[in-house]
């Protein structure tokens, strides 16, 4: 028995969210990734306030594409939910912790009267960035390789803990930058700052470049660990993963050419198509291996609930959305000049407050790029060990 | 000792302490999410109504807090509706087939509260005046259906209905019962209400400090006036809805009422107790008005109450007392505010103007205060009462428990996260407030500079 049309609907809906989630709140983490990385406060003030600008005034609304996903989950999909929560508590509940810290530094940024504080807050902010976006592709790793068992008694620490979830982890944070650098090098280039935009440029290329070798390799681990989501990617939905190979390519070259609407078009594509991807490779499991769509939805009346709720976002949201985006790419959306003004000049010319040595607040960057880092490399090597004992035993 | 330990790892007991500290601390926030838009508004639009600079000002700061309260409230409720799936596995799982309806509906309410607050809030400069004042209605009536949402998903956990189970699991839903279940109908509005209450009566106690402190300008007149006249139109209301809201939870669930009431025996004549603690059979230190709880269920002496004698002791909510003393604790509340906002209303209506005695400061500062400790009571009478049930009737709250070990540390990170959010909402304004007060910071200027109306020189002399 095949799917029923509204199921199909529900499921493309499910996933028009998560791709939505991954092109606006990805290119907010990322955005966050670059102000991780954007050096000390003196050099780093001027891509950190461009960050800023565009970021600031939309996060929220697109932070509000994970409560989609998640009342969609929940209601069309309730006893994948109900596995995948219990299975992956962890994980989830620490890129819970980042989306918290993230939305903390949002309020409390540019009230921090003291330059330490406003470091301690960016520094959290920045990490956080790092946080929500990690724990959240070792999720979809876990869930993609089949490690999530339909009914599960308790956590399954294996399940997000594989290299394949860890390395989906890691193209998940190289992803963000991506996407945040090539929508940074726009905004660049329409606020009129020819110096950020090869700021970003470079940046954008650096990334897309890490998240292509990133995918690459979780392909390959892919078909050891889920040789069924393997076959199928490089099967059925390998149209798919050369769309967004192609795509991801051509923006590259598009920033170079600096054409900032296709560029983006393009980026956003290459995103798309991996989300649609990774369904398509997964169909007709939603757990592969344990629970397919069919035995994981819910009564039909609720799935025609859902798709009225998509429509109805379609009418509510989707116009003052576009509302949102325009004013803020025509720059109508602004905190306050001074204020701004006052922080670049703060940070750039006297700097009363600080003495000449380095800024403490790289140590805390670093500190966290370092565990985050250090964390993933023990875990990968500990996890190879383990293997080849497995196997010679 | 060793009894406390089991009960810890039974589970329930970590877990619902979790939920019940993320919703106390939530549902203040969300009460400004719903409520505080509109108190904005009414501000605003005076000030671009009347011309009047020393409203737009307060708009234009309020806003700024707005801003502040919504990003926390934004976690916030994140953070809770990943608990849902976290901590009651067993009800998602079991049950989100149908109360997941109205949490998608939220969905959009939430998102189009989002953009339009993003708009609003730095729509300032950007908008033309009346523009950007309508920008910001969205806001206030998206924040009304938001709460309807969600209250009616938790009002469906009090009276679940609008699905068929087939062995334990869902096998077909009516959403529009579920959306509309028999308990939304006074849960909703006494929720909307009490945030009106708590954000606006918060909001004026602000102001009512700084004329405890003698700044008894224009600028703290208005800012006490605007969210005081609200909290005192929505407090008579509220009293008149929770009335209803008694009522039907007598006939609907009469063992939470029996617990409210500390009715233990069924029958009619029923005893109304305001405050005292049952003690086995007697209530002690209470005010007992004979008949009085007969005439407020069926408005006769006659009529019969059910005492929690009516249910075997297992599904019978526990600590009656606590749910009692709650229960005549919000009612108390309720009351005095209502005289409060009368007081005002009585001096406003003949003097035009705040009353100056500290008879009525005092309290009205501490009103907001009061209007969160009534709705925290309220929400301990709603889900403690309603257990030992999630889902009343239907679902068991150590059946919904997620099996996952970790709830302790996930229950102490929760505290923390709360207790760094509400410091926040606490701390920030309160920063943004005494940089106001404070000369010669540059961003002051800009403070002052409202982007239309009268100049700033205006402002200023109205201000001294």
């Amino acid at each position: 028995m095949s799917p029923s049309p509204e199921l199909i609907a529900v499921t493309v809906v499910l996933f028009v969210a998560i791709a939505a989630y991954a092109l606006f709140a990805g290119a907010d983490f990322g955005g966050g990734i670059w102000d991780l990385l954007a050096g000390s406060t003196r050099r780093g003030a001027v891509p950190r306030a461009a960050i800023d600008a565009s970021v600031t005034p939309v996060w929220e609304g697109n932070h509000v594409w994970s409560i989609f996903v998640l009342v969609i989950l929940w209601t069309a999909f309730p006893p994948a939910f109900a596995a995948i929560m219990t299975a992956l508590f962890a994980p989830i509940a620490l890129s819970l912790l980042g989306i918290f810290l993230r939305g903390l530094g949002f309020a409390f940024r540019h009230e921090a009267e003291r330059l330490h504080m406003q470091r301690l807050n960016g520094a959290l902010f920045a990490a956080s960035s790092l946080m929500a976006p990690f724990f959240l592709g070792t999720v979809i790793g876990a869930v993609a390789t089949g490690a999530v068992p339909a009914a599960p008694s308790g956590q399954v620490l294996s399940a997000w803990t594989s290299p394949t979830a860890l390395v989906t982890g890691g193209l998940f944070v190289a992803t963000c930058a991506y996407i945040g650098a090539i929508y940074l090098v726009a905004d660049s280039e329409q606020r009129k700052q020819p110096e950020m935009m090869r700021y970003f440029s470079y940046r954008a290329i650096a990334a897309g470049v890490v998240s292509g070798v990133l995918a690459a390799v979780n392909l390959l681990l892919m078909r050891a660990s889920s040789p069924y989501t393997f076959d199928r990617l490089v099967g059925p939905a390998l149209p798919l993963v050369v769309v967004s190979v192609v795509a991801g390519i051509a923006a590259l070259v598009l920033v170079v050419l600096r054409r900032m609407h296709l560029m983006r078009i393009a980026a956003g594509l290459a995103v798309a198509a991996v989300v649609a991807g990774w369904g398509w490779a997964q169909y007709p499991w939603l757990l592969p291996g344990s629970l397919t769509l069919q035995a994981g939805s819910a009564p039909s009346a609720s799935l025609w609930a859902e798709l009225a709720v998509a429509g109805l976002a379609v009418v509510f949201v989707l116009p003052p959305f576009a509302w949102l985006y325009w004013l803020q790419q025509h720059g109508r959306l602004q905190e306050s000049e001074i204020s701004e003004s006052l922080r670049l000049a703060r940070a750039t010319t006297s700097e009363p407050v600080v003495p000449a040595s380095p800024a403490p607040v790289h140590h805390e960057h670093r500190l966290v790029t370092t565990v985050l880092i250090a964390s993933l490399a023990t875990e990968l090597v500990r996890q190879v060990l383990e293997r080849r004992r497995s196997r010679r035993g | 000792m060793t009894s406390y330990a089991l009960v810890l790892a039974d589970g329930t007991v970590p877990a619902r302490s979790q939920m019940g500290a993320s919703l106390g601390f939530h549902i203040i926030f969300a009460c400004f999410g719903i409520a505080f838009p509109a108190v904005v508004l009414i501000a605003h639009w005076l000030g671009l109504r009347r011309g009047d600079a020393v409203a737009l000002l307060l708009a234009r700061r309020w806003s700024k807090v707005m801003a502040v309260i919504f990003a926390v409230g934004a976690v916030s409720g994140t953070v809770l509706s990943y608990e849902l799936g976290l901590l009651w596995p067993g009800l998602m799982g079991r049950f989100g087939a149908a109360f997941g309806i109205p949490f998608s509906i939220e969905g959009i309410w939430f998102f189009v509260e989002a953009i339009f607050t993003g708009i609003y809030l730095y729509g300032w400069r950007g908008l033309s005046p009346w523009l950007h004042w309508w920008s910001g209605v969205p806001i206030a009536v998206t924040g009304l259906l938001g709460a309807w949402a969600v209250v009616a998903a938790n009002s469906w956990m009090n009276q679940p209905g609008g699905f068929t189970l087939t062995d334990g699991r869902i096998t077909s839903v009516d959403p529009w019962a579920v959306i509309f279940n028999s308990a939304s109908s006074y849960e909703v509005p006494h929720m909307i209400l009490a945030a009106y209450m708590v954000a606006s009566l918060l909001t004026a106690g602000v102001y009512a400090v700084g004329m405890l402190r003698g700044r008894w300008d224009r600028y703290h007149r208005l800012g006490f006036l605007i969210p005081f006249a609200v909290g005192a139109v929505a407090a008579p209301i509220q009293v008149f809805v929770g009335d209803i809201a008694a009522r039907m939870i007598a006939s609907q669930q009469p063992q939470k009422f029996a617990a409210m009431e500390l009715v233990d025996r069924t029958g009619t004549n029923v005893t109304e107790w305001l405050g005292g603690i049952y003690w086995n059979g007697q209530v002690y230190f209470g005010v007992g008005i004979p008949d009085l709880d007969s005439i407020l269920v069926g408005f006769s002496p006659n009529t019969t109450v059910i005492g929690w004698d009516a249910a075997p002791p297992e599904l019978r909510p526990p600590l009656p007392n606590l749910i009692h003393l709650a229960f005549t604790g919000m009612v108390g509340i309720g009351t005095a505010l209502v005289v409060l906002g009368a007081w005002q209303g009585w001096v406003w209506w003949f003097h035009r103007r705040v009353p100056r005695t500290r008879w009525f400061l005092v309290p009205a500062a501490l009103s907001g205060v009061g209007a969160v400790l009534a709705m925290e009571l309220g929400w301990i009478v709603t889900e403690v009462g309603r257990q030992p049930w999630t889902v009343y009737g239907v679902l068991l709250t150590r059946d919904a428990v997620t099996p996952a070990g970790g709830v302790i540390i996930t229950l102490a990170v929760t505290l923390v996260i709360y207790l760094v959010l509400t410091g926040v909402c606490i701390v920030v304004p309160w920063l943004m407030g005494r940089r106001w007060r404070a000369e010669g910071d540059p961003r002051l200027v800009e403070d002052q500079a409202t982007p239309y109306g009268p100049p700033v020189e205006r402002v200023r002399e109205v201000r001294s």
